[in-house]
């Protein structure tokens, strides 16, 4: 393989640059900024945004990218945003945070919190008024109206187990499919807020069980609702599937939980983690819908070309500058590191497979690592079985090695045969055994 | 006439054909206690008779002689005596009384254990237990006996002779725990690590309605073969559900040292293992296992390269130390050698590069030892099974076993119902 013909140069060249420099007429690889904060949080809406702000708040000091102008930026809008809104409870967690940080418009203003307390009691005063009205009429609409009206109620509050328990109570009282699907999806955004996805899952079956057909809208949202769910859940292939199926025209209506960049972003890492190459090919490259999504985020859709074209460097470049970004990312925070280790996996995995022996130099070369580590990794793949191969490591040569079914078959048979004999022996020993032990007991009582 | 030689004289007599000799067992049962009251005189008697005709007589004789307390000198005269007997005796005659045959050989032991000679008494108890077995798969009393004579004499050989007789029938269950525990430990000796699971395994699941100490110490070697045969021991797996329940739950409570020894080998980490032995050396070498634990931290090393022929094709010694936690690449080189040696492993060391080079297992199944192999354990294995419907059948046949499923039955089957009679041929 090292001794090359002249009709092989350009082929072996082509294998040399994958690990090499990027003279390929590709699109320069975007380095990896720092998430821009305002791009950020303007794509999504309402308590998620919040919710995020504050996640990348607490996150942004423990990453190495240390920036605390970072911070303070995300607190500032975190602040900003929480005042168009009610949520007391976290105006004073925000406030507590910056601690002051930010100048004196952004201290924790008592004032405001007091108004919008005592509104809030006159609002519930109100509705529960509202409520027993309608309850003692037993209009069923205007009761699940009133019960739908107090969810909205204490989810605007930060109250999300009052709110979870109201939005469930509608159940009861909703007549038409429509009711049955927008109360399923309250529950949802309340699960995802929560952090209890099982909810999610059961609430997403209900919802496409409902009688009538969903609009596209409606099901693009339920479909990223079980995606997400799947995410938490580590069912990576699963998640990356329901991704997969979304309806390009979510667009951007589902903004009060997920938005469209995101989609594409864990659909083409979980697709990228865990399905074979036939399966990358129909269902993402090939995708039309998903097309749209990836649009959105090119340096995904540059990624997943790169591994199936296996040009393993650039994609793990790619992956690398994303890296940073997305531990930043709520949902995604935990699964990063599986993540990308199952994506390097395979790809070393796919790397070995077309080949009887591989030269480690060019190996490491193409995934821009060193020998040793390389061997390393190789080591842990194969004792895991998810390579056949053995590495000699005096030459630095991996050697395809494909078991032998005949000698295989006669180990196993031979060893059958013992187990057998050592079975049925120690077997009759213990049926004469107990033989001889309920003779001696039977002796005993005649 | 003095009644001694008055039965000398029926003994000399009645010992010529079958009839006799079962009138002459009972004429001897009934003169039992009188030899005893004379135990002074029997030495005399014994001169008189023949061990190979007057087998029963003389049984019955030495009995009585060795029945009292024995002194040093007094066992250097009886373990001939005795010994020259079992040799000679006819085995028909003495399985008449078989009692009295074990006691004596158990008293043949006992005088060997105090002079310190156990190796006088192996080939005489060998020929005991032979004689006394109605048949190969028999298990008398004087296996475990003999297995542990040649434990204390380190004749391993001649008590590995006897281990390769199956055994089926078992009188007393007392005597297989013994026999499989020494037994057990006879294969350790010998390194016959596989032979030595099953007879270790048999003790631990055998039926017991209550835990003994035999089943205790032998779970405790059972562990530590494990650990050096398979590599792995897990304490859920480690008792099958045929196991007695008491054996379930309460042996792992005497073996607390064990299991946490095995749970530290299936970290892999050598050093953490030799630690956790250091500590509770003490208690290792209290029950006599510190060797074994000794062999149990080798095999870890043997494993580790065994891994190492999975992944590597060629292997430096300096890696080879490396990986497996050895000091240097000179003990590298030692343990692969004596693994090359002892057939663990296929490889060749070279020596100027410092290389080990793994190869492929080289039998190829190709060869007539391999089919005849193949075909005799066909064989066998046929043999076996021919004699599992034998034994199911001759159990369906037993009388308490059918009065017992009998009882649990419901009383009428579906076919006693009654059939309107104009089906009835």
């Amino acid at each position: 393989m090292d001794a090359d013909d002249d009709t092989c140069a350009p082929i072996t060249d082509e294998i040399r640059a994958n690990g090499g420099d990027e003279q390929r007429t590709r699109r320069p690889i975007i380095s990896g900024d720092q998430l821009d904060i305002e791009a950020y949080a303007s794509l999504y809406s309402g308590r998620t945004k919040i919710m995020r702000l504050l996640f990348i708040a607490d996150h942004c000091s423990d990453e190495k990218i240390g920036n605390p102008s970072m911070k303070l930026d995300a607190l500032r809008m975190a602040y900003d945003e929480i005042k168009k809104g009610e949520n007391t409870q976290l105006m004073r967690e925000v406030a507590q945070k910056i601690n002051g940080r930010l100048g004196p418009s952004y201290e924790l203003d008592s004032v405001w919190c007091d108004t919008v307390d005592r509104r809030a009691e006159q609002k519930k005063e109100k509705l529960e008024n509202e409520l027993n009205a309608y309850r003692t009429n037993l209009i069923k609409e205007s009761i699940r109206m009133g019960y739908n009206d107090f969810g909205d109620f204490y989810y605007s509050h930060g109250q999300l187990g009052d709110a979870f328990k109201s939005y469930v109570r509608t159940r009861d009282y909703c007549t038409t499919s429509k009711h049955i699907v927008h109360m399923c999806m309250s529950v949802i955004l309340v699960s995802i807020e929560m952090g209890q996805f099982t909810h999610v899952t059961s609430y997403v079956n209900k919802a496409e069980q409902a009688p009538d057909a969903l609009d596209p809208i409606t099901s693009a949202k339920l479909r990223c609702a079980a995606g997400l769910a799947n995410l938490e859940a580590k069912k990576y292939k699963l998640a990356a599937r329901k991704f997969l199926e979304t309806n390009p025209e979510l667009g951007s209506h589902y903004n009060e939980v997920i938005a469209p960049q995101d989609v594409a972003t864990y659909g083409g890492l979980c697709a990228l983690a865990t399905f074979d190459r036939t399966e990358l090919k129909s269902k993402v490259i090939d995708n039309l819908n998903f097309r749209n999504f990836l649009e959105l985020v090119p340096e995904v859709r540059e990624l997943i070309n790169d591994f199936y074209s296996s040009h393993y460097a650039s994609c793990l470049q790619y992956l690398g500058n994303l890296k940073a970004n997305l531990l930043l990312d709520i949902h995604l925070h935990d699964h990063v590191e599986t993540l990308y280790d199952q994506i390097r996996h395979k790809a070393l995995i796919q790397y070995t497979l077309p080949f009887v022996s591989v030269d480690l130099n060019m190996m490491a070369n193409a995934f821009k690592t060193t020998v040793a580590e390389l061997q390393k990794e190789l080591e842990a793949l194969i004792t895991d079985n998810q390579i056949q191969a053995r590495i000699d490591s005096h030459n630095k040569i991996l050697y395809a090695r494909h078991a032998d079914q005949r000698n295989a078959t006669f180990q196993r048979v031979l060893e059958t045969g013992r187990e057998f004999d050592r079975d049925v022996r120690s077997m009759l020993l213990r049926s004469n055994l107990v033989k001889h032990d309920y003779n001696v007991r039977q002796l005993r009582k005649l | 006439m003095d009644p001694l030689e008055a039965l000398v004289a029926q003994i000399q007599g009645l010992s010529s054909t079958p009839g006799d000799i079962a009138r002459l067992h009972v004429i001897l049962k009934q003169a039992d206690d009188s030899l005893r009251s004379e135990s002074t005189r029997l030495s005399s008697v014994l001169a008189q008779l023949a061990p190979s005709e007057h087998s029963l007589g003389f049984l019955y004789v030495l009995d009585a002689f060795t029945s009292g307390q024995i002194s040093k000198q007094q066992a250097e005269t009886t373990v001939p005596i005795i010994t020259g007997f079992i040799n000679a005796c006819n085995a028909e005659q003495i399985r008449l009384a078989p009692e009295k045959f074990v006691l004596v050989c158990k008293r043949l032991k006992d005088q060997v254990m105090m002079l310190e000679a156990p190796i006088r008494s192996v080939g005489p108890l060998f020929t005991a237990a032979r004689k006394l077995q109605l048949s190969t798969e028999h298990l008398t009393p004087l296996h475990s006996d003999f297995l542990l004579l040649c434990l204390l004499a380190k004749c391993y050989k001649t008590g590995l002779s006897i281990l390769e007789d199956g055994i089926f029938e078992v009188d007393q269950p007392r005597d297989l725990f013994l026999y499989c525990y020494y037994g057990g430990m006879i294969c350790i000796g010998l390194k016959r690590f596989q032979k030595a699971l099953d007879l270790l395994h048999n003790v631990v699941t055998a039926p017991m309605s209550s835990l003994n100490a035999i089943a205790v110490e032998a779970y405790k070697k059972y562990i530590l073969v494990s650990l050096i045969h398979h590599g792995q021991w897990q304490i859920s797996t480690s008792l099958p559900k045929y196991a007695s329940s008491v054996a379930q739950r309460s042996l792992k409570n005497f073996c607390q040292h064990y299991i946490e020894l095995a749970n530290s080998y299936g970290t892999e980490k050598i050093a953490e293992l030799e630690a956790y032995v250091q500590t509770n050396t003490e208690k290792f070498e209290n029950d006599n296992n510190l060797g074994l634990v000794k062999q149990v931290v080798l095999s870890m090393y043997k494993r580790n390269i065994q891994r190492l022929t999975q992944t590597y094709l060629t292997l430096s010694l300096q890696d080879i130390a490396n990986t497996v936690q050895l000091n240097s690449p000179k003990e590298a080189e030692m343990h692969v050698l004596q693994m090359i040696q002892d057939g663990e492993i296929y490889a060749t060391i070279n020596q100027r590069d410092g290389m080990v080079r793994f190869l492929e297992d080289p039998e190829q199944y190709k060869t007539c030892e391999m089919i005849e192999h193949i075909d005799s354990s066909i064989q066998r294995i046929m043999a076996l099974s021919r004699k599992l419907s034998a034994m199911d059948e001759q159990i369906s046949c037993d009388q308490l076993y059918l009065s017992k499923v009998g009882r649990e039955r419901q009383r009428y089957d579906f076919d006693d119902f009654d059939v309107p009679t104009k089906f009835n041929i």
